[in-house]
């Protein structure tokens, strides 16, 4: 057989066309370098993560109380929802439902052809990013920039983000300043941060003062008061909305807390996570629209709901998507967003993410080697290498697995159970790599002799020892 | 059925079982309220802010007065610190707004643990001011201050008014190979006056 | 005491020393061991490939090997792991009676023999991998994104063997990258994960690399012989067992 063929019989799952997490991955690490690089920079995010963390003697009481309310909110989540609901409404704002993403994307489309919208902002919301809300906007004439800077960065460069807090952390000073030469004239081949904000600055200052619609994200919707909060470092959020006389925030279900008071658990806990700061600069409560202005919630299922139904895996839409469990992922930092080819990837993705498609997502949560350290850091105590443990289980039984590879666990079942079978599988294969070493000393056709060498094969087993020694 | 019947049916379907809802109790570190003026000014500081204590509001009413004949465009909105700028109000225009160098605004309470201030719509004037103005300045008193986000929440009604915020620090972005940047598209500066009466 | 003595089939297949070293040091250490004879493995490899409906062949086995003695002694975090929270059987008591008496090796000297003094000497620099699923799930050490103290079974017996120099890589707790079929379906990032430890281990210039999993160290070794290095990796059982 084709060595070709063999890997991919063996080794990639069926599934769509994209790039699977590990053949992207190997592209990805082909620049040791530069994946050094990448590894360096989420690592000492997670580092300040740890010191902001090491501040609060209560941490993981926080931890457990953010999990708790979680919990129980999914619980009774129908209730808190339409209590958000009658409470938002009775301040002036306009509720939609969205049932999948792209009623959610109908409906801003549907509202920007109404009110006449020329102009649209939006700062960052990882719910319209897994909606692909812009490129359904773009394909009807509709252009929204993206006012956050690492989106907007990626924005020019028709990329999607590689990480839902940090959507630029995969470029380096040299690639963005190479993108604003050309997009926003800045000096070729001046990488200086402070320019190149600047220069974001000024070209967003213009958009944010034209825009009639801004667009944005919710962190955390408070069910007994109808109002939600919006976190940024950035301003954009607010600069957008404060602006325009449309705001729409986009929402998934599971974003609703029940009472303000729990919001002093979940802010405590948000920015700690997510980039080691106390809090962000900015912790927006919108209640009311502002005099004048249409404010609009949408409220998205998009599969949420199934999830919910999930036992194994329903504790995965307690996520405040902080991406603690991408930083600390050793896997997730040497391999880059990209290659999960999903909106929100890492750890977190890998959970949430098979939900919405088996067959296109079957190979992320093999993209782990179950270390658990994504679960000690979430803030909200989401067991996440248990749940992709299961997922496997999941995707296995319903059939998206390489039929090579069911066939060799078939066979290593069959071996494990048999003890004198096992144990002249392993004599033979003893045997064979000290006689015929060239047969796994291949690179073509086992992947380990890529970059390592084989164990040496004994003659003896312990058993064969124990045997002759002990008995 | 309606999109919003089908959800919360699924929604209804699919939940589990009622799993009782916790008490938040956090006790905080230190009582003294010493200790919280010192935090504050820590982290702010450790953020990005710049903190002044004062005893009086003298020095920041001279300051505004004399910013305002050398032809910076400032906002004041404070009574007792001299004139107030009346055509800042909630429909004031973004293109007029975006001229503001600086503002000072009044701040309700400030949280030791994270160095933010509470500002209600009411003190902000117009929604967009905080962010549009070039520089911000924030007098807050300081026994306005207190240890973290829980005691915040119970002295403050973040639903009385349409908008609030938690204001800590400059805006600031590391989004360019994490080398972190002041002033990205909010105020570039923030400074608190800490007043003790 | 009676310690059934239960060896990965990788240990018992490429590791044999280890399996000796083991049986050895815990005989040293006066207890009497029992080697089932018809063991074969976990069934951790089928079950972290998502096949874990195809080890119920394989739990029996285990279960009708183990039935029988008070304590389980395995030199493997992640088996011993992994039996802890996946074995059952048709004979649930014996399955669970397995599940609550089984231990990795420096578990079960730390906590169970309670053993303070080791008559070991290793007079050598020592690199300590923390292997993922003995540390986090077993909690052999403590972890570093937990605010916790700071604790380590395997270090604390390592610190008592004579001349030995132990000494911990920057990252004190990432994982190696083995973690089963990954390390040959996800290869190059498994290899990149297993090459930037060794890096953090050589900048302590260790002349060994120890832990309580031989997959850990299988691994990092197959990665050091190609490299050509000097280091060599070993696991914990030698270390404790020698003279």
């Amino acid at each position: 057989m084709n060595p070709k063929n063999f890997n991919r019989l063996f080794f990639e799952p069926i599934q769509a066309a994209t790039l699977s997490h590990s053949a992207a991955a190997e592209i990805f690490n082909k620049d040791e370098a530069r994946t050094d690089w990448h590894d360096e920079t989420l690592w000492f995010v997670r580092e300040k993560r740890d010191k902001a963390v090491k501040q609060i003697s209560e941490w993981e009481q926080l931890r457990t109380l953010g999990s708790d309310i979680k919990d129980h909110t999914l619980s009774n989540l129908d209730n808190y929802l339409t209590e958000f609901e009658k409470n938002a409404q009775a301040n002036g704002i306009k509720i939609h439902w969205a049932i999948d993403a792209e009623e959610h994307n109908e409906i801003i489309l549907r509202i920007i052809r109404e009110q006449k919208v020329q102009q649209v902002v939006k700062s960052k919301s990882m719910l319209t990013e897994e909606c692909h809300l812009n490129d359904f906007l773009a394909q009807r004439g509709v252009e929204v920039v993206d006012t956050d800077l690492g989106e907007r960065i990626v924005q020019f460069r028709n990329e999607p983000p590689s990480h839902i807090v940090l959507p630029a952390i995969h470029l380096k000073k040299q690639d963005v300043s190479e993108t604003f030469h050309e997009h926003l004239g800045t000096e070729k081949g001046n990488n200086d941060p402070q320019y190149l904000t600047e220069a974001a600055r000024q070209h967003l200052r213009e958009k944010f003062i034209e825009s009639q619609l801004a667009i944005t994200g919710v962190n955390f919707a408070i069910a007994s008061t109808g109002g939600f909060v919006v976190c940024t470092n950035e301003g954009n959020a607010d600069m957008g909305a404060h602006a325009a006389k449309i705001h729409i925030a986009c929402m998934g279900i599971e974003k609703i807390i029940p009472k303000v008071e729990h919001l002093g658990v979940f802010l405590r806990l948000l920015a700690r996570s997510a980039t080691g700061q106390p809090i962000t600069t900015y912790s927006s409560h919108f209640h009311q629209p502002r005099v004048g202005q249409q404010m609009h919630i949408i409220i998205v299922d998009n599969g949420r709901t199934k999830q919910l139904g999930r036992p194994d895996f329903r504790s995965s839409l307690k996520c405040i998507r902080c991406a603690a469990c991408f930083n600390t992922c050793p896997v997730y930092r040497r391999s880059g967003g990209h290659s999960y080819h999903t909106a929100v990837a890492g750890p977190i993705g890998s959970i949430l993410n098979p939900n919405l498609d088996m067959k296109a997502n079957a190979d992320l949560p093999f993209a782990s080697t179950l270390c658990g350290s994504c679960s000690n850091v979430c803030p909200v105590k989401i067991d996440i290498h248990v749940q992709l443990y299961k997922w496997r289980q999941e995707l296995v039984s319903e059939g998206y697995t390489a039929t090579g590879k069911k066939v060799a666990m078939k066979g290593m079942a069959f071996v494990l159970s048999h003890p004198s079978i096992y144990r002249i599988t392993g004599k033979m294969a003893r045997w064979m790599m000290r006689a015929f070493p060239f047969i796994l000393n291949n690179k073509s056709i086992n992947p380990w002799y890529k970059q390592r060498e084989m164990p040496e094969a004994p003659k003896q087993s312990f058993r064969d020892w124990y045997k002759k020694n002990k008995q | 059925m309606s999109s919003r019947e089908k959800i919360l049916g699924a929604i209804s379907t699919n939940k589990p079982a009622l799993i009782e809802l916790p008490v938040i109790d956090i006790k905080s570190t230190s009582n003294l309220a010493a200790d919280w003026v010192e935090q504050f000014i820590k982290i702010l500081e450790s953020i990005g802010g710049t903190v002044i204590q004062l005893s009086s509001i003298d020095l920041i009413k001279k300051e505004i007065q004399q910013a305002k004949i050398g032809g910076e465009y400032i906002v004041n909105t404070l009574p007792i610190l001299g004139e107030v700028n009346t055509e800042i109000n909630s429909t004031m225009e973004a293109s007029l707004l975006e001229t503001v160098d600086r503002a000072y605004i009044e701040g309700s309470l400030g949280v030791a643990e994270n160095g933010s201030v509470w500002l209600y719509e009411h003190q902000i004037k117009n929604r967009l001011l905080p962010f549009i103005c070039q520089h911000l300045v924030i007098c807050l008193n300081t026994n306005k201050i207190v240890p973290n986000l829980h005691e915040a929440y119970k002295q403050i009604d973040v639903a009385k008014e349409g908008y609030g915020v938690f204001l800590a620090g400059p805006s600031k972005t590391a989004d360019i190979e994490q080398s972190l940047v002041i002033g990205a598209h909010g105020a570039r500066s923030l400074l608190v006056y800490l007043i003790s009466e | 005491m009676k310690v059934g003595l239960f060896i990965p089939c990788y240990v018992d297949q490429f590791y044999p020393k280890v399996a000796v070293a083991t049986l050895e040091l815990l005989e040293k250490l006066g207890c009497e061991v029992i080697f089932p004879l018809n063991q074969t493995c976990c069934g951790q490899p089928m079950a972290n490939s998502g096949f874990a409906s195809l080890s119920e062949g394989c739990d029996k086995n285990f279960v009708a090997n183990f039935g029988a003695v008070d304590y389980i002694v395995s030199p493997s975090g992640s088996c011993v792991l992994h039996l802890k929270e996946h074995l059952h059987d048709q004979d649930e008591i014996k399955a669970s009676n397995i599940r609550k008496h089984i231990y990795e090796l420096t578990e079960f000297i730390v906590d169970i023999l309670k053993v303070e003094n080791i008559t070991a000497s290793f007079p050598h620099k020592v690199g300590m991998h923390i292997s993922c699923h003995g540390q986090r799930g077993l909690h052999l050490s403590s972890m570093s994104e937990l605010s916790a103290p700071s604790f380590s079974k395997p270090a604390y017996l390592l610190n008592r063997v004579k001349g030995l120099e132990l000494s911990d890589p920057k990252r004190v707790d990432e994982c190696c990258g083995f973690g089963g079929t990954f390390c040959v379906f996800e290869e190059a990032v498994s290899v990149k994960m297993g090459k930037d430890r060794i890096t953090e281990h050589a900048m302590n210039q260790v002349e060994y690399i120890t832990g309580v999993d031989v997959s850990c160290l299988m691994h990092l070794e197959g990665i050091l012989k190609r490299q050509g290095s000097k280091v060599k990796t070993i696991h914990i059982a030698e270390i404790l067992n020698s003279d």
